[in-house]
């Protein structure tokens, strides 16, 4: 027997109360851990795919689409921008890189990317199997893309027009995989990544079958007589002072707009952070009154078990003993609360990302365990003790000769 | 063993109760008798370092109960000491035998004896049952193993038989005394039953004749 074990006891012996008081803080504590990782891991994952690129250039329209759109594959594109535009652009002198994005078609609800070595360059993406595209309709697929789809170097391949699943295909020519990307951890995985000059044979309504031998640009824009348009630009800063006069310079001109991903991303998370604050809120009211709920349960069977202590002291109990009896027992719940929170927290993650395989959370995993959990559990202790502390004080106080005297 | 000198205690100013000097040897018996109300619980409190008299001092083994101070009296009333109350009292949540392992626990004793205990009080196969199924008699005989777990030198017992019939109320006295005398230990019962008054021939009254 020990204070343990004691205490355990008495819990156990109201297993519905005991039951009730754990459900309800886990329950809080749940949401919260489902927060933190949310919050830890989108943040991280938007930080890490904005990485190198310092502006987004693309056709007008709402700032937050475009970065959405052309840096996380998440949102519709805002529309195409003329490749002559780009390129006088692309003579700034502020400008270090600037790296091509064709956008609108997708595989199976992954979407197709035109663009040019330097993208994977700029990821430093490996590759896994096969070598990369040299030729129009040759593709090499994201990681994800591949395991998910079943997809293997030297297959064929039709995409369909738009960026949801179940648009019309073009049934013209089949891309062909000629290369997987390693797994790389970031948004590139669930991307099939081509040549520019793929996404504009798809749409064109002729067969040019010179063209189609023909190697593809490597890096830069594709050298063409046509007008040929792009959907937008990666950009990168030659020097700090880019920052202060390229986004001014770009969207002054009408046709294009700039935006800034580190800024954009962090004008999302202010919005979000409404909503966050609001379930956050929500959790801390269910916390507080499982707090509240594991106070009134102990001071309640207090009244049946001054008994029960006042023989303890008989038995040679100390006061001290008795107070950490009644608080080892609210601790024990929260413990336990959190436990099953925290669990609870990771599976309930584990469903949401299992069922959004290719929304903004698919990249998330309930796999880890952050430092922010342990806090959880100090918390939850904490609860634990505040909750009991004045049950325990009224057992500290018990009046053994009195109590025993009752009839 | 047992000496209690000059006790004088009251709940209300005016009406202090003054307690005879009891003084026993090792392994010696006494029966207080009274009528309700006559302060029989409040010596038993007192003598079981429960209750601090007003004054007077009690001796047991030669510690002065009152001289020792809040954690170090209640280690020593649960090595030294066993009370049996009128009612059973058995924690409800713990088992016949996690009782008296927990009165081992709180006064640090080791509990060897447990086993031999509750055979002795033939509640040996009821150790693992939960004190809501025990009989009346049988939770009295549970309350007096949990009182004898430490191997006391003392024994208190407040109306044992107070709650049980005839033939229960025999049988406690009986194993009462028994045990007592194989732990050489001091028993002391207080009562007002008329039942026990023929075993224990060492007896005082308080508070008038019953």
């Amino acid at each position: 027997m020990n204070m343990l074990k004691l205490s355990w006891k008495y819990l156990v012996a109201k297993p519905l109360n005991t039951g009730l008081n754990i459900i309800l803080l886990a329950l809080g504590l749940a949401i919260i851990t489902v927060l933190i990782l949310i919050q830890d891991q989108f943040e991280k994952k938007m930080t890490r795919d904005a990485e190198g690129i310092d502006l987004v250039v693309g056709a007008k329209g709402s700032p937050l689409q475009l970065i959405l759109s052309s840096v996380y594959h998440i949102d519709f594109p805002t529309g195409n921008i003329d490749m002559q535009d780009a390129i006088a652009l692309s003579k700034n002198r502020l400008i270090k890189n600037i790296i091509p994005l064709g956008l609108g078609d997708n595989y199976q609800g992954y979407r197709i990317v035109g663009t040019n070595y330097d993208y994977l360059e700029l990821y430093n993406a490996k590759m896994g199997e096969g070598k990369i595209w040299e030729k129009p309709f040759d593709v090499v697929l994201g990681y994800e893309v591949a395991s998910k789809l079943g997809l293997t170097v030297g297959d064929n391949f039709v995409g369909s027009h738009g960026i949801g699943s179940s648009s019309h295909e073009h049934d013209e020519h089949p891309y062909n995989v000629t290369g997987i990307l390693a797994k790389q951890g970031n948004v590139l995985d669930k991307l099939v990544l081509t040549s520019i000059e793929s996404v504009w044979y798809t749409h064109d309504e002729g067969h040019d079958h010179d063209k189609f031998e023909k190697s593809v640009s490597k890096s830069g824009f594709p050298e063409t007589d046509e007008e040929r348009e792009v959907t937008s630009l990666l950009v990168q800063y030659r020097n700090p002072m880019a920052a202060v006069q390229l986004p001014r310079y770009i969207n002054s001109r009408s046709a294009l707009q700039a935006a800034s991903p580190a800024f954009e991303i962090s004008r999302l998370f202010e919005l979000l952070g409404v909503g966050v604050k609001l379930i956050q809120g929500l959790a801390v009211v269910i916390i507080v009154i499982a707090g509240l709920g594991i106070f009134i349960a102990l001071f309640n069977s207090l009244k049946e078990r001054k008994y029960d202590l006042a023989v303890m002291r008989t038995l040679g109990a100390s006061r001290g003993q008795l107070f950490f009896h009644i608080v080892l027992e609210g601790v024990i719940l929260t413990v336990l609360g959190a436990l099953v929170g925290i669990l609870m927290g990771h599976l309930f993650l584990a469903l949401l990302v299992m069922q959004n395989e290719q929304g903004a959370v698919s990249g998330l995993t309930s796999a880890v365990f952050l430092q922010e959990e342990v806090w959880i559990l100090v918390y939850a202790i904490m609860v634990g003790i505040i909750a009991s502390l004045i049950p325990a004080w009224s057992a500290y106080q018990t009046d053994i000769a009195k109590q025993l005297s009752k009839p | 063993m047992l000496v209690a000198k000059n006790i004088e205690f009251h709940y209300i100013k005016d009406q202090s109760f003054i307690i005879p000097d009891i003084s026993l040897n090792q392994g010696e018996q006494l029966l207080i008798l009274g009528k309700s109300g006559s302060g029989k619980t409040t010596i038993l409190n007192i003598l079981g370092g429960l209750l601090k008299p007003i004054m007077g001092e009690i001796l047991i083994g030669g510690t002065s109960l009152y001289q020792l101070n809040g954690a170090s009296l209640d280690k020593f009333r649960g090595k030294n000491i066993g009370i049996i109350f009128q009612k059973p009292h058995i924690l409800s949540p713990l088992t016949v035998e996690e009782n008296l392992q927990l009165a081992n626990f709180f006064s640090g004793a080791n509990g060897g004896k447990n086993e031999i205990l509750l055979k002795d009080l033939g509640i040996f196969d009821k150790r693992k049952a939960k004190v809501n199924t025990l009989s009346e008699g049988e939770a009295q005989r549970v309350s007096i193993a949990r009182a004898l777990a430490n191997s006391p030198k003392v024994i208190l017992a407040d109306e044992p038989t107070a709650s049980l019939d005839d033939d229960n109320a025999e049988k406690v006295v009986k194993l009462l005394k028994e045990q007592a005398e194989k732990f050489n230990a001091v028993l002391i019962i207080v009562t007002h039953d008329q039942r026990v008054k023929n075993h224990i021939s060492n007896q005082i009254t308080i508070g008038g004749e019953v």
